[in-house]
């Protein structure tokens, strides 16, 4: 068994895991953070992204003894500190960006994460980013829309309905 | 103005801020103090005989409660079926039994044949390596024509043969569409094979069992589009537990597409598994095991024959088709090739005689049952693709070809059974036209081949038979169950609603829709109706959610239980003004008296209700809370027009799809935002299929495309903007609120559409190339360009 | 999974001794061992994480040659890689973004997946596998599939590329998969071309040096009119025929040529 603490989502959090414990398994299992959703085991659907240390990465593909000391950022830490949706939640919302959201949780962290790194990205630089992220339910259309409304772009040209 | 509540607004998801947050609650984050965990072990031969099974090591194990085997359900029934096909000559189709665990033989890669339940996942998988299963293997049935020669191995020795039905549709026109085809001017031969998919829903399924000892009562969490029907077929068909000792959940499901219609053997385990530990036993498919035990779709090889007079004007169709059952029948898969792909083989067309023969077959392959769209796609893939292939031939342009012969009056009784009651198909055709820029193509087209690539636009048009139905008449079918919708709209005291409806939302956004409906009905805040699903202790009695029934038959009988709602208030509402019954209106929230200031709010009408003070006990019984249940006339015929404008790479093979427009007729649209998403992301499977997915197995039995490293699932780079439009619109004549369904036509009329553009791209660049099977992989388009 | 113990040591030699113990593995970003893993498909006793050590992360160029550490994540590469920027920019296409944070450079070499990227970068571009006791040329150290020079317990601190004058990667992703199909990377030095081929072989990457011999003596897409593999021995699967993997890699070195900046 190995100890492990980190901090999720600005909270202090330890626990003992075995060697082959993954990330996923230790915040949906042991810290009953089941915002983040398992939905391949090939590494490649994305439902399971969270933040370490400030970058994307694959919560299923990870072992939680990789993430001793590290900051994790979940889903459930993406809202305002009052409890609002933040800016991409939001938008996902006002642009129906998800339908049975089982992906959502993947698709808003790597949207932050596509955001800190281009602010205003191109529906072209969304796709292209979101390729570990794999929905089944809305065509991406409004997914790409969201995030861009997210951006502060006016996305009412790019898309037409 | 848009509308801003009630029917016809684009009202904001309000389930959309759970699945934001992380507090959804799908299934597998449902954990019951003490579960134990069930792994099942899968056969990794497409055909065998089970030879023994030596179970003692792995129960030696650390933390192994039990390992189950075909031993352990012995008095336990089969997975049923639930339709019955008849065949050409009358006889019933050949029915084998689906265990729960492989008995005696393991049928398909992912066949199970043991569970192991330990104190942990891990242990339960290091457990079943000590399983000592001795199989034989035997050759493996896998080519559908072949199972069907004389000789070939049997799926299953104790019938006759791998044939499951030899259907004729309809057998009366037989002679008369021989006589037709053999008399034409001119017959368009089409073969194609219509491939085999995996729904993949995003959240895999997962099955909790949980039983209480105190009052012999059994609770399964599943991930089901209708849990009242898994209720019914586990509890009456497999397990013998009647009705009110089970009860059935199915909360946040992460999506559907039809896969998770059906009862499952991994949901009757876990009940049963639960009861005979006494502990909560909890499945979680991994993808893996997904692509080997959810049911399959599609999977059909057909030859299509449309013959013309010198007009083009279609005289019949004849239609000889081999559709893949796989090894078992799954719950609905006897109907798909028949009943939901048959009667829809007149498309918008005027065609006089049609005859659909459907040879389904077993085979050493997963189940295939109703995916997104479900036997509708498959026959308007044929019908759009050979009268591509027709206009071609004829010298006639393919919208012109169709136009003449597009069904324009109404309602209309085609030859295979079915009446449409409403269509406009000229009008999305225009419509269609205008928001794709079909004028502006050869300029683009120009442009593609200037910088050396070749653009095409293919078009479909396609209509689709929704909300299943009438009861009566599916019965005469054969299916084994009623198709229904039923609601309960509870009326609290200060007048907010919640309803308790039978359909199931697994993405769809009932609970913004049907309260959007109910609101309006009553004329109060949207943010007053509650909608409450998925759960068999709560909901009346439901068929749940698959065939775009739910707001066409769920909402009918919401709007149906909400009169009587209404027609109850009035009554309180006459009472509390001392006025007549038939003077009260109802606007807005408020009850008055025609031509007078006198009225009541509707809160105040609920509180007389419970507290029944001032109220008419003589005639009516306190409270507010109605019931009801809604049968269909008919069918709804949703339809569309879909053009697909490609760029095809000659050097690589590869398509790009560069738009897609699609003009529905959906009737009335309750939320216009949620419509145009059902239809994006149905336009995204469509396109998956046409382009990238393919459920493969190899000669041996062995599922090639098992996992996403192998099976293509459209990517939001694979895609384009979609530009979809409903206005188009003529109101369903036979159900309350004039709508039609709009939930798989994205899916249904997208592949031909596809198909077709990526032809006219290589017809436009000289290439001679007359089909190509989906999915339209660059491997496929170069050397079908280079053939 | 089978369970394993996990270390994570902070420096290269004590990794070296962790992974003396029988059937321990090194973990680099554990994007494709994970998976594999998870699968069943190997049973370390331990995985000795390398994420820990300082000494094998970042990129450093000088005299014409660029130095990747073997723990250095594909998006770092992406990043910093700027004074070879065809191998930037074929770091930047590799996996998606989450697992190029993740995922390494050595992790990558020491696959060898017959369809990954790096392999073909590091032998188009020429250069050598540092270990925690050798240097591997390029040109040894690719041995088929899956298959390497490294010995057992072998870690990857580093992997030097020659930076040439020209250089470009053309990947043709699986659908299914984003792997390559079929990638070709072209790379012009000035004492000759290097083209390698990843995807497509049932050998794994490979040097095509019929390509290679044209142009080096006319670096254009010209210069391969006429030129091509045969179809034998190349990969045929769901995704494509041999003859199909055959074609499109004369497609796509032609494309890298035109390319090559």
């Amino acid at each position: 068994m190995n100890k492990v603490s980190m901090t999720v989502n600005g909270k202090a959090v330890s626990g003992e895991v075995e060697g082959r414990t993954l990330l996923s398994s230790f915040l949906r299992d042991d810290i009953n953070l089941t915002g983040t959703h398992v939905g391949c085991d090939t590494s490649q659907c994305g439902a399971c992204v969270v933040h370490v240390d400030g970058e994307a990465v694959k919560s299923c593909t990870m072992l939680a003894a990789e993430a001793d000391g590290a900051e994790v950022k979940t889903i459930e830490g993406m809202a305002n500190a009052d409890g609002s949706l933040s800016v991409i939640q939001q938008a996902f919302q006002d642009h129906h960006g998800l339908q049975c959201g089982f992906c959502t949780p993947g698709m808003v962290m790597s949207a932050a994460a596509l955001l800190k790194e281009n602010p205003q990205p191109s529906e072209q630089e969304v796709r292209t980013y979101l390729e570990g992220n794999i929905c089944r339910c809305t065509g991406y259309h409004n997914i790409v829309k969201a995030i861009m409304a997210a951006s502060g772009q006016d996305v009412s040209v790019i898309a037409a309905e | 103005m848009p509308k801003d509540n009630g029917i016809g607004a684009s009202s904001k998801r309000r389930e959309d801020v759970r699945f934001l947050t992380g507090a959804g609650r799908y299934t597998d984050d449902i954990n019951i103090h003490g579960q134990a965990y069930a792994h099942f072990v899968r056969s990794d031969v497409a055909h065998g005989t089970i030879n023994g099974i030596d179970a003692s090591a792995a129960e030696a194990m650390p933390g192994v409660l039990k390992v189950f085997t075909a031993t352990d359900f012995e008095g336990v029934g089969g997975i049923p079926c639930g339709w019955q096909v008849t065949d050409r000559h009358g006889e019933p189709m050949q029915e084998p039994k689906h265990p729960v665990l492989a008995e005696g033989k393991v049928r398909h890669v992912g066949d199970p044949i043991a569970v192991v339940v330990a104190e942990s996942l891990g242990q339960a998988r290091d457990a079943a390596e000590a399983l000592e299963i001795d199989i034989s293997e035997l050759p493996a049935v896998m080519d559908m024509k072949d199972a069907l020669t004389e000789g070939a191995a049997k799926v299953h020795d104790d019938l006759t043969s791998n044939l499951c039905y030899d259907w004729g549709f309809v057998e009366e026109n037989r002679e008369a569409v021989d006589d037709a085809i053999n008399g034409a001017h001119h017959v368009t031969t089409l073969e194609l094979r219509n491939n085999r998919l995996v729904a993949n829903p995003m959240e895999p399924r997962v099955a909790v069992g949980d039983y209480s000892a105190a009052d012999d009562e059994h609770t399964l969490y599943t991930t089901s589009q209708n849990p009242h029907v898994i209720r019914l077929l586990m509890g009456a068909f497999v397990l013998g537990i009647p009705e009110h000792k089970l009860r059935v959940v199915a909360p946040d499901v992460g999506g559907g597409f039809g896969a998770k219609i059906y009862h499952y053997a991994e949901e009757a385990f876990c009940t049963f598994a639960a009861k005979a530990l006494r502990r909560p036993v909890k499945w979680t498919s991994s993808r893996s095991e997904a692509f080997m035990s959810d049911a399959h779709g599609r999977d059909h090889v057909t030859k299509i024959e449309l013959a013309m007079d010198e007009q083009g004007k279609f005289l019949a169709i004849r239609t000889d088709t081999h559709a893949n059952m796989g090894a078992y029948l799954s719950t609905f898969a006897p109907s798909i090739p028949t009943w939901l792909h048959g009667t829809l083989m007149a498309g918008n067309y005027t065609t006089p005689l049609i005859y659909v023969n459907v040879k389904a077959v077993f085979t050493n392959t997963v189940p295939v049952d109703a995916y997104r769209g479900a036997g509708r796609p498959e026959a308007t893939f044929q019908l759009e693709r050979v009268v591509d292939k027709a206009a071609r031939e004829m010298g006639i342009d393919p919208i012109e070809l169709r136009r003449r012969n597009f069904i324009t009056e109404f309602p209309y009784a085609t030859p295979v059974a079915v009446e449409y009651d409403t269509g406009d198909y000229n009008a999305t055709m225009d419509k269609l036209l205008e928001i794709s820029d079909h004028s502006g193509f050869e300029v683009r087209a120009a442009e593609s081949k200037a910088n050396g690539k070749l653009r095409g636009f293919g078009i479909a048009h396609y209509i689709e038979a929704c909300g299943i139905a009438p009861s009566n008449l599916v019965g005469q079918l054969g299916a084994r169950a009623g198709l229904y919708e039923s609601a309960t709209v509870r009326v609290n005291a200060t007048g907010s609603i919640s309803v308790f409806t039978g359909s199931h939302s697994h993405g769809q956004g009932h609970e913004t829709t049907f309260a959007q409906v109910v609101a309006e009905m009553i004329g109060i805040d949207e943010g007053q109706v509650d909608i409450v699903h998925g759960d068999t202790s709560k909901t009346p009695m439901g068929m749940g959610t698959y065939g775009s029934r739910s707001l066409a038959v769920g909402g009918s009988a919401m709007v149906r239980a909400t009169e009587k709602i209404i027609n109850k208030a009035r009554k309180i509402a006459a009472h509390l003004m001392e006025a007549a019954e038939a003077d009260i209106e109802l606007k807005d929230g408020q009850f008055t008296v025609a031509g007078t200031d006198k009225s009541v709010a509707w809160g105040d009408v609920t509180l007389a209700a419970y507290v029944p003070h001032n109220y008419p006990l003589e005639d009516i019984e306190p409270g507010l809370e109605e019931t009801a249940f809604y049968d269909p006339a008919n069918f709804t015929y949703p339809s569309g027009a879909y053009g697909c404008e490609v760029e095809v790479d000659p050097e690589t093979g590869k398509v790009k799809v560069l738009g897609f427009a699609a003009a529905d007729d959906f009737g009335n649209v309750v939320n216009p935002m949620i419509v145009e998403g059902q239809v994006q992301g149905g336009l995204a499977q469509g396109i998956g299929q046409a382009l990238l997915e393919n459920c493969a197995y190899d000669q041996d039995g062995q599922l090639i495309s098992a996992s996403y490293m192998d099976y293509a699932m459209p990517r939001a780079d694979d895609l384009p903007m979609f530009t979809v439009d409903h206005s188009c619109v003529t109101p369903c004549t036979h159900n309350p609120l004039g709508v039609k369904g709009c939930g798989e036509a994205g899916a249904i009329g997208s592949p031909p559409a596809l198909v077709n553009a990526v032809i006219d791209a290589l017809q436009r660049g000289g290439h001679d190339v007359k089909h190509i099977d989906m999915p339209l992989s660059p491997d496929r388009v170069w050397t079908a360009m280079n053939g | 999974m089978y369970n394993f113990e996990f270390e994570k040591p902070g420096s290269v030699a004590d990794a070296v001794a962790a992974l003396g113990a029988e059937d321990a593995q090194a973990l680099g970003g554990g994007q494709t061992l994970i998976p594999t893993l998870k699968q069943r498909l190997n049973q370390p006793s331990k995985l000795v994480s390398l994420s820990g050590i300082a000494d094998m992360k970042g990129v450093s160029a000088s005299g014409g040659m660029i130095t990747i550490g073997g723990a250095t994540t594909h998006a770092t590469v992406a990043a910093e890689a700027s004074a070879y920027p065809a191998l930037a920019a074929t770091a930047a296409h590799i996996g998606d973004p989450a697992v190029r944070n993740r995922g390494t450079i050595g992790g990558s070499l020491a696959n060898n997946d017959p369809a990954a990227c790096y392999p073909a970068a590091l032998l188009g571009s020429g250069g050598s596998v540092k270990t925690d006791n050798r240097d591997i040329d390029a040109d040894e150290y690719f041995q088929g599939m899956f298959s390497t020079a490294l010995e057992e317990g072998e870690i990857i601190t580093g992997v030097t590329f020659n930076i040439p004058e020209k250089a470009n990667y053309q990947k043709f992703v699986q659908p299914a998969s984003r792997f390559a199909l079929v990638g070709v990377f072209v790379a012009k030095h000035a004492d000759g071309v290097r083209v390698a081929i990843t995807g497509a072989s049932e050998d794994g990457v490979f040097r095509w040096s019929e390509a290679e011999t044209a142009l080096s003596s006319n670096f254009s897409a010209a210069a391969l009119d006429g030129i091509s593999v045969s179809a034998d021995g190349m990969i045929t699967d769901l995704h494509g025929t041999g003859a199909y993997r055959a074609h499109l890699l004369g497609i796509l070195t032609k494309r890298a040529v035109a390319a090559a900046a």
